[in-house]
């Protein structure tokens, strides 16, 4: 209720305040909630157009989408353009930080060898089986505790004080037991993505509306039946807090961990490079990186959205 | 029957309450005349309550309530608040164990047949995960065939006047036609006994008068029992064919209301019964 009134609330206030500079528009919504920004720069056109309505069609409508849409754009386009200029003009060292261009061509040179779809798949394939593995468990704590007053203690207290120790901090006892090989990577990153996935899950599950529940039990819902039209959906909310919160340190991990010793995928790809000073690849390496993290938040609020899409926070 | 949705002007909308012939939500959904005949019919289940207590600790909440509610009766229950009249529907629909006494659930006859009841609270309750139809289709409870949840909900959606929004988010729906979607949920599987827990406590006054319009048609023309836990005592005379008093977990007064439906907001023999209600509440002789 209170969502769909601030929604309603974000409307009127967008219209009635299109008249005046579309940025003080922005600003209003961001402060109060995402979801109310991503709604109004999603459809721009709309309010545009009621600005333009309110002008009495003016062409500044028009002028005021184009704005919209290449503005945010402009300082990072303008930070390429100056990097460049800046290693063409030899200011800035090849060996310190290579070109855009250098690193586009090296982007280029080993997509067509072929090398960096293994990498990339490889890397890939390690973050996902972490998350798996690690997801998984968490998430099946956190149910187990959410649910049973036994299962909660006999584990909750051991997992709040593992979750304390850093899990990064444990990569020379990880060396030790499992040498550095992908069993290190994937332990390490399963025990990362555990946590974050764990605490949601079981803070979800804890919070489920007891009236609902109790609701399911008088129609005579089984066990099974209450979780997965009660508990479940309640605590997804907050298990995709747990699961973009993990995707952060599923890669951070894996980055961490490629760097130590890898034979294989983004991280060596960027170590063997250091080897021999090509910093094309390394730079390379980075942006690969963050795209791929960009991808998987993408891909983790898409799923969201469809999920969550009963949620008037989510609504499109 | 089709669900008309027209958007009248206020006037017209004050109109139609004055007429007492039908009514209109604030949102312009028609409240459909009271309907002669039944639709959906099922055998309704009575009460009969010997000695009923129930105590929290030291707390004795109630103190032996004997209760005859014949099949089919509108029994309002009103009292202070605190007294016992939640406790009272959550021993009857069996979500708690009375300490002691008994409650059984009596045919036309008189003789003893199965618990039958459900319970609609002042919160709806619904999952809002699920569309409208799938909530009403949770109170037929698990492994149901979809085809037939499916169906027995856009029938009772229908008896609400609420088949429009059968495939709507409960989020998108307003507080009458969310409590309108509980009730569906709580009548989809035919109980012989509804109990309802303040379930118009939460409305604005003109929803509220259209949902006991619809109350009292849906009852007529479904024809279970019916227990309704109200602080309103205009409420409870216009809805019930008799109100009790509970205080201090005794039945203080049991008072029939021999009034025909529909029954007119200024009858003045309701006001009388109101007026008696008033004093036993209030604790007035
Ligand atoms: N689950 C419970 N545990 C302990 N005390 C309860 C419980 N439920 C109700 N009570 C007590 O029983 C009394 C009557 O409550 P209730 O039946 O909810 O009153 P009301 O008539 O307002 O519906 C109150 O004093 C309340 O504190
Ligand atoms: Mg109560």
């Amino acid at each position: 209720m209170t969502t769909i009134d601030t929604f309603s609330e974000g409307r009127k206030l967008r219209r009635a305040t299109s008249g005046t500079p579309r940025t003080l528009t922005e600003g209003t919504l961001t402060e109060d909630k995402p979801q109310d920004w991503q709604q109004a720069s999603q459809n721009p056109p709309k309010g545009a157009a009621d600005g333009a309505q309110a002008k009495g069609g003016k062409p500044a409508g028009l002028h005021t989408i184009s704005r919209g849409a290449w503005l945010p754009y402009l300082v990072p386009v303008g930070l390429v353009l100056v990097w460049q200029i800046l290693s063409s003009t030899g200011l800035i060292s090849d060996r310190i930080m290579p070109s855009p261009v250098a690193v586009l061509a090296a982007f280029w040179e080993r997509l067509l060898s072929g090398e960096l779809g293994r990498d990339v798949a490889v890397s890939g394939a390690r973050a996902l089986s972490g998350l798996l593995i690690g997801g998984s468990i968490g998430f099946l704590l956190g149910i187990a505790n959410g649910v049973s007053k036994l299962s909660e203690q006999l584990t909750d207290t051991t997992l709040q004080m593992l979750r304390t120790i850093p899990h990064l901090a444990m990569i020379p006892l990880v060396i030790l037991w499992f040498g550095i090989g992908e069993e290190a990577k994937l332990f390490l990153t399963s025990l990362g993505v555990l946590f974050p996935i764990y605490l949601n899950t079981y803070h979800g599950v804890k919070n489920v509306d007891r009236d609902l529940v109790e609701m399911g039990r008088i129609y005579g819902m089984s066990n099974w039946s209450l979780f997965r039209k009660v508990i479940f959906p309640g605590a997804l909310p907050s298990i995709f807090v747990g699961l973009r919160y993990a995707l952060g340190i599923m890669w951070l991990t894996l980055i961490v961990s490629e760097a130590i010793a890898a034979n294989s995928g983004i991280g060596y790809m960027a170590n063997t490079a250091r080897e021999f000073m090509m910093t094309d690849v390394v730079v390379l390496a980075l942006v690969i990186y963050a795209v791929l993290g960009k991808l998987a938040d993408v891909v983790a609020r898409a799923l969201e959205r469809w999920a969550l899409s009963w949620n008037a926070a989510y609504q499109a | 029957m089709p669900v008309s949705s027209y958007l009248l002007p206020s006037a017209m909308v004050w109109d139609a309450f004055e007429l007492q012939e039908r009514a209109y939500f604030p949102d312009g959904t028609e409240v459909r005349p009271i309907a002669e005949p039944p639709v959906l019919p099922k055998a309704p289940a009575g009460l009969r309550l010997r000695g009923v207590e129930k105590a929290f600790g030291d707390n004795r909440v109630l103190r032996g309530i004997d209760l005859d509610v014949p099949a089919g009766q509108f029994v309002a229950i009103v009292g202070k608040s605190g007294c016992g009249k939640s406790t009272l529907l959550r021993l009857l629909v069996g979500l708690d164990e009375p300490t002691g006494g008994e409650i059984d659930f009596i045919d036309d006859g008189g003789d003893r047949v199965a618990p039958d009841a459900r319970i609609v609270f002042q919160e709806p309750r619904l999952l809002p995960w699920f569309s409208v139809a799938d909530n009403v289709a949770v109170g037929l409870g698990d492994g149901v065939p979809k085809a037939f949840a499916r169906r027995e909900a856009e029938l009772v959606l229908d008896e609400v006047q609420l088949s429009e929004k059968a495939r709507e988010w409960p989020a998108k729906l307003s507080g009458g036609q969310r409590q309108r979607v509980a009730l569906a949920r709580a009548l989809v599987s035919r109980p012989g006994l509804l109990a309802l827990d303040e379930p118009l406590g939460a409305l604005d006054a003109l929803t509220r008068i259209s949902m006991q319009q619809l109350l009292t048609r849906v009852w007529r023309e479904l024809g279970f029992t019916a227990v309704l836990v109200t602080h309103d005592v205009t409420e409870a005379v216009h809805l019930a064919d008799r109100v009790i008093v509970l205080d201090e977990g005794e039945v203080k007064l049991d008072l029939a209301v021999p009034r025909p439906h529909p029954r007119h907001h200024g009858d003045p023999e309701l006001a009388l019964l109101e007026g008696q209600l008033l004093a036993a509440i209030l604790g007035e002789s």
